[in-house]
């Protein structure tokens, strides 16, 4: 029997038994499907944490003042001293260390922004022109922070405020107030939406000195350091300890993390996680699997004369184990088809109910899914196919 | 040539024996036409199934066409029975999900023959057992005598050397019976050696070599 006339004669045989076979097939597609949508939350998920954390900068190291420890608190805490700030010159020592590539330090703080009329209050970050290639933000009109620019009035406004303040879009070269000291806007974010909470396109970026001067302060609220490169994030985070230890007299008093620590994990945690997932579909599929053994096993039962009577008339025993497996092969492939494109449909239908959410079934998922449903429905096959294949033609025929 | 010695068929049932086919012996030429007769359990099918290579004697010798073909393998006795052996049942044992043409076809399929001339020989086959306008038709939408024409002409599209025919008449009123032993006589008269078991006296009596069987033994063999 030629291997075309095997496919056709079992696709005639399942396409027969309707019911039963609809049954197996709908049973290996909610496998799939599992699988693909279960992997593409898993794999959304994943790709959302880390996009918002890549949003924020790469080879990111983060200076803070003050200790964060679990244990002990602050060692100078019981003489009485409260840490030391975090100051300008601190992040000028930290910007000649040779594992560091650029840094901003950063004030953070509300003011009131009026112009024209219009009056609100904004988010204020207070910063450098290292700020824009640190932080990965980009301009749609006009310049950033000029270096060196630390002591001229300039403002540069996110994209809702330029809207909101200057609608005719042309912000760059306006004059605006602050606080109380006025500001020339050099230039306008461009839009980002929202990362991590932070909505950028609603703040307004000023010189530090302004900042400090407006939130009245001479502790930064945060550096932000860019290593030279991803092998740099570890030694260039021991040696700002380190220079910052000892300009602060010995005290251990800041706290240095990357981002690319807490990102690792979650990467890692979110990959084990769909792996997770994926699995537990595979096994509804493992499970589908016995159906379609034990579907296939009544099958053989019931059709026991007629493989009596293809023995009869001259079909070997390879051409009936052939036949069985055919069969679970069009039902495995139905199955897989369908819940391949349940699977996407699902997807797809989460993206449009979240949109923040990259729900994209991962190829390999895909892939793994129909293939768990091919081999669970031919491995499946095998032992009633080879029950058929060595049933006795006489007592085959005899129905016995 | 049919040359069966010395050929035994035991079965097993707990701690009971029967001896299904005891020590038979017999030669059938090519072309005969063979009537085996006798009551129930004398063994009749099992002889035609050892004939017939669906079953293996458990003593003797079997020689077929000059071919000793008692020790083939499970694939070679297929292949046989594929091109020597038709067979023909009392309960038709046709596939109900396949058309009359379908059914025809099996052995065609089976045997590797290229859809085309598949198509051909199916048509001649249907033509000629007057099957004509019952091609798509599925078994349980023709009559008896339908059903068993449809079956013959299965058995007899890769045109075997012999049919062997299980009480083909037992299932059919006594009329249709008689059409379809003529259509048989037909196939004999164009060559094919016919082995015949029936109940019926009248019938068996049409065949020009008639054995009996009891209890496993052949009882009488006349000509
Ligand atoms: N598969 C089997 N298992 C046990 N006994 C069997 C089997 N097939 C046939 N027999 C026995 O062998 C004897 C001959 O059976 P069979 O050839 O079918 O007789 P007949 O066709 O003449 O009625 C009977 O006694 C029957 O019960
Ligand atoms: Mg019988």
């Amino acid at each position: 029997m030629t291997p075309l006339d095997t496919l056709k004669l079992s696709f005639s045989t399942v396409a027969s038994y309707r019911t039963r076979s609809l049954l197996i097939v709908l049973a290996m597609a909610l496998g799939v499907a599992a699988v693909v949508v279960l992997t593409a939350l898993g794999e959304g998920a994943r790709r959302y944490v880390v996009g918002q954390f890549s949003s924020l900068g790469t080879n990111l190291i983060i200076v803070l003042p003050g200790r964060a420890e679990t244990s002990g608190g602050f060692p100078g805490a019981a003489l009485g001293q409260t840490p030391r700030d975090l100051t300008l010159d601190d992040a000028l020592f930290i910007s000649h260390l040779p594992q560091v590539r650029r840094l901003a330090p950063l004030n953070v703080g509300v003011a009131e922004l009026a112009s024209g009329g219009r009056l609100r209050e904004v988010t204020v970050l207070g910063s450098t022109s290292e700020l824009l290639p640190i932080r990965h933000m980009k301009l749609s009109q006009g310049s950033f922070l000029a270096q060196g620019s630390e002591r001229s009035a300039q403002i540069v406004l996110g994209s809702v405020l330029a809207r909101e303040f200057f609608p005719d879009g042309k912000a760059v070269g306006q004059r605006v107030r602050l606080g109380d000291s006025r500001f020339l806007v050099s230039g306008v974010l461009a839009v980002q939406g929202e990362s991590m909470g932070f909505n950028s396109d609603e703040i307004a970026i000023i010189p530090i000195d302004y900042a400090q001067e407006l939130f009245n302060t001479e502790s930064l609220f945060r550096i932000l350091v860019e290593a030279r490169s991803r092998n740099a994030i570890e030694p260039a985070k021991a040696a700002i300890r380190h220079a910052l230890t000892l300009r602060h007299d010995g005290e251990e008093d800041v706290t240095v993390i990357t981002q690319d620590a807490v990102l690792d994990t979650f990467d890692r945690i979110l990959r084990a996680l769909t792996l997770g997932v994926a699995g537990i579909a595979a096994i509804s599929l493992a499970v589908a699997g016995i159906l379609v053994m034990n579907v296939m096993l009544v099958a053989v039962a019931q059709r026991t004369s007629e493989i009596g009577l293809l023995k009869a008339v001259g079909a070997t025993s390879a051409d009936i184990r052939r036949l069985f497996f055919a069969e679970a092969l069009w039902l495995s492939l139905a199955g897989g088809a369908i819940g391949y494109a349940l699977g996407h449909f699902g997807a797809w239908m989460i993206r449009l109910a979240y949109p923040l959410l990259p729900a994209f079934p991962p190829a390999w998922a895909s892939v793994a899914g129909v293939a768990t449903a091919l081999i669970t429905g031919v491995i499946a096959s095998l032992l009633p196919a080879s029950r058929a294949a060595k049933l006795d033609p006489v007592l085959a025929l005899s129905g016995k | 040539m049919i040359r069966l010695a010395a050929i035994t068929r035991v079965f097993r049932m707990g701690d009971q024996e029967v001896r299904a086919l005891n020590n038979v012996s017999i030669d059938i030429a090519s072309g005969e036409y063979v009537s085996i007769m006798g009551p129930s359990g004398s063994g009749k099918s099992t002889l035609l199934n050892v004939i017939g290579l669906l079953d293996r004697p458990d003593g003797g010798r079997y020689e077929l066409d000059g071919n000793d073909v008692t020790d083939l393998s499970e694939n070679e006795r297929a292949r046989v029975r594929r091109e020597k052996i038709g067979f023909v049942f009392q309960s038709f044992h046709l596939v109900p999900r396949l058309t009359a043409a379908e059914n025809i076809e099996l052995p065609l399929m089976l045997e590797g023959v290229a859809p085309t001339e598949r198509k051909s020989r199916v048509d001649a086959a249907l033509d000629a057992f007057d099957l004509r306008d019952r091609a798509r038709h599925r078994p349980s939408e023709l009559s008896g005598g339908q059903r068993q024409r449809v079956a013959i002409a299965r058995a007899t599209i890769l045109r075997p050397t012999a049919l062997l025919a299980d009480e083909p008449t037992g299932n059919l009123d006594h009329r249709i019976g008689a059409e379809v032993m003529a259509l048989l006589e037909g196939l004999h008269h164009a060559g094919t050696t016919l082995i015949v078991v029936t109940h019926d006296r009248e019938l068996g009596a049409r065949a020009h070599r008639h054995i009996g069987m009891r209890d496993g033994e052949i009882v009488a063999d006349e000509t």
